[in-house]
């Protein structure tokens, strides 16, 4: 394992100290619990939203925590979901009277930790709604696994919903607009190159220098098969298509489209795949209306790119051009 | 004979180091199908749990174990936070307030401690989980119990059940958890919550043996 860490049971809490140090303008960082706050929590009167999920993902989700984003993150263990008592803290350090929405990725752990904290926070009296995110389409039998993973939507989630929050919508208008945006978005993730866990100092899994795992999951599950290489367009297309044939998409819909960096990704791939992604989709009629390109929600140092599609309204791409200034995104401000 | 406070405590203790000496090996099964973190988490779950014994090891035994529980679903995470939080959390509860307590006692607290985590995991038998380590076990323990057999011969009979629900798991598809995303090539792995449950029931049957 070569990495830029001191010790491996250090990595979260010096991360977190470097938000802190980095980004005292933006949030406030509270330890032991950890969890990360926008600056000026509680908003009094605005929904919360907190989300929150294994480390190694960054920036999300503590870089997206900040003005037209979210209120609060718990950063859990590197790939580890974090635990009930902080999100019940942080769920009380942003309720500003008008309730709180969990945004939660659909993986056993997250989900499971996010329930007993929202029941906590109720028996204390705080209004909770929780919306699971699961728009990874990777997963094809969802009857007999723990159903479709939470990936790159959770980012344009949060990204839109912080938006409607932030104009002072009530926690059923958040909430109904979270599971309106997991209805109309599909991902799809394919990796080049394994990741290391910090505290077990090996790759997660084993891909030879001339395969690819299409369909992996942000922890480096498995995805539907592991194939020989190929170029960027023929790849792309191997994204694009699952996802545009699932919900479907269909000629004259509008679309924000996101190509991710895995981590190890670097820019000048992602927009050879964004080239061709385009492509294809205007041969279906479908018009890329907003895009975002980057590494938001990454997997380590993991070498591979992932693909969301979202299929907005007016009121969505709104919402979308809200300002947002956090330290992972920021436009308007 | 009857189980002690103490013999609870040493159990608690016991497991904690049954972890530290396999934080590894749990990890590796769970990095062959899961995320590789269920060692770990675990190893750092019980170490805060034997910095937090001292401040309850004057009260009974639903205390004790309610203590475990709540430590645990702070430090754990995971999937493994939760369910093995309640497993504590919950035979601390139907135990109560009680210094020392029956086999029957403890049998009813892991029947419900499972109770808990079908509940929570919404996993059947077979699912490839923890619960095909317990389910078996359960069973082993009330049978023995039925039958009469002397307490530490029951531990050990329910223990024996455990590996073996443990072992049946290789076979299986998974069905829950991280694993299930593999579909069949979850087969042919051991399921690692399965594991780290029956190194829990194999602790207790060597701890109270004598009981």
């Amino acid at each position: 394992m070569k990495k830029l860490i001191n010790k491996p049971e250090d990595v979260v809490k010096e991360e977190l100290k470097g938000i802190e140090l980095a980004h005292a303008d933006l949030v406030k960082v509270y330890y032991d619990p950890d969890f990360i706050v926008r600056a000026d929590a509680p908003v009094q009167g605005k929904v919360g939203l907190v989300s929150g999920g294994g480390s190694g993902h960054e920036p999300m989700h503590g870089g997206f925590v900040g003005k037209g984003m979210l209120d609060a993150a718990c950063p859990g263990a590197v790939f580890t979901s974090p635990t009930p008592d902080q999100m019940l803290e942080a769920t009380k350090a942003v309720d500003g009277g008008a309730g709180v929405l969990h945004i939660v990725k659909n993986y056993t752990g997250d989900v499971m930790n996010f329930e007993m904290a929202a029941d906590m926070a109720r028996a204390e009296g705080i209004e909770v709604e929780s919306v699971i995110v699961d728009d990874d389409v990777a997963v094809e039998d969802s009857t007999w696994t723990a159903g479709r993973r939470g990936v790159g939507l959770t980012v344009l989630m949060e990204k839109i919903v912080g938006a409607a929050a932030e104009e002072g919508r009530s926690l059923k208008e958040c909430a109904d607009l979270a599971r309106k945006i997991n209805g109309q978005g599909r991902s799809m993730g394919m990796a080049l190159t394994s990741c290391t866990v910090p505290h077990v100092g090996k790759p997660s899994f084993d891909l030879p220098e001339d395969e690819m795992e299409i369909g992996i999951g942000i922890h480096g599950e498995p995805g539907r098969h592991r194939i020989p290489l190929e170029p960027a367009d023929k790849i792309t297309e191997m994204l694009i298509e699952p996802i545009v044939t699932d919900l479907p998409y269909k000629e004259g819909d509008e679309v924000v489209l996101f190509v991710n960096s895995m981590g190890g990704t670097p820019l000048i791939e992602l927009y050879i795949v964004y080239a061709k992604a385009v492509e294809l989709l205007a041969a279906k009629g479908i018009k890329v209306v907003r895009h975002l390109i980057g590494p938001y929600i990454t997997s380590l140092e993991m070498a591979g790119t992932s693909i969301t599609l979202l299929k907005v309204d007016e009121e969505m791409l709104k919402l979308w051009d809200a300002p947002v200034k956090t330290a992972g995104m920021r436009w308007g401000i | 004979m009857t189980i002690q406070r103490d013999d609870v405590l040493n159990w608690v203790r016991e497991y904690a180091q049954v972890i530290e000496d396999n934080h590894e090996m749990l990890t590796e099964l769970d990095r062959e199908i899961g995320d590789a973190d269920h060692g770990a988490n675990m190893r750092r779950g019980f170490k805060a749990v034997l910095e937090k014994l001292p401040t309850v090891e004057d009260k009974d035994i639903g205390t004790i174990l309610k203590t475990v529980g709540m430590t645990l679903l702070s430090k754990v995470g995971g999937a493994g936070g939760p369910l093995y939080s309640t497993i504590f959390m919950k035979a601390g509860m139907t135990i109560g307030a009680k210094m020392e307590m029956e086999l029957s006692d403890w049998a009813q607290a892991l029947e419900a401690g499972i109770a808990g985590v079908a509940t929570l995991g919404k996993a059947q038998l077979n699912d490839k989980t923890m619960l095909d380590a317990l389910y078996p076990a359960l069973d082993a323990l009330k049978q023995a119990i039925a039958d009469g057999v002397p307490t530490g011969d029951a531990l050990k009979r329910s223990a024996e059940a455990a590996h073996q629900g443990m072992l049946a798991t290789v076979p299986l598809m998974a069905r829950k958890g991280r694993a299930s995303y593999l579909g069949e090539r979850s087969i042919g792995h051991q399921d690692p919550g399965a594991t780290s449950t029956t190194l829990l029931l194999e602790s207790v049957a060597r701890i109270w043996a004598d009981c």
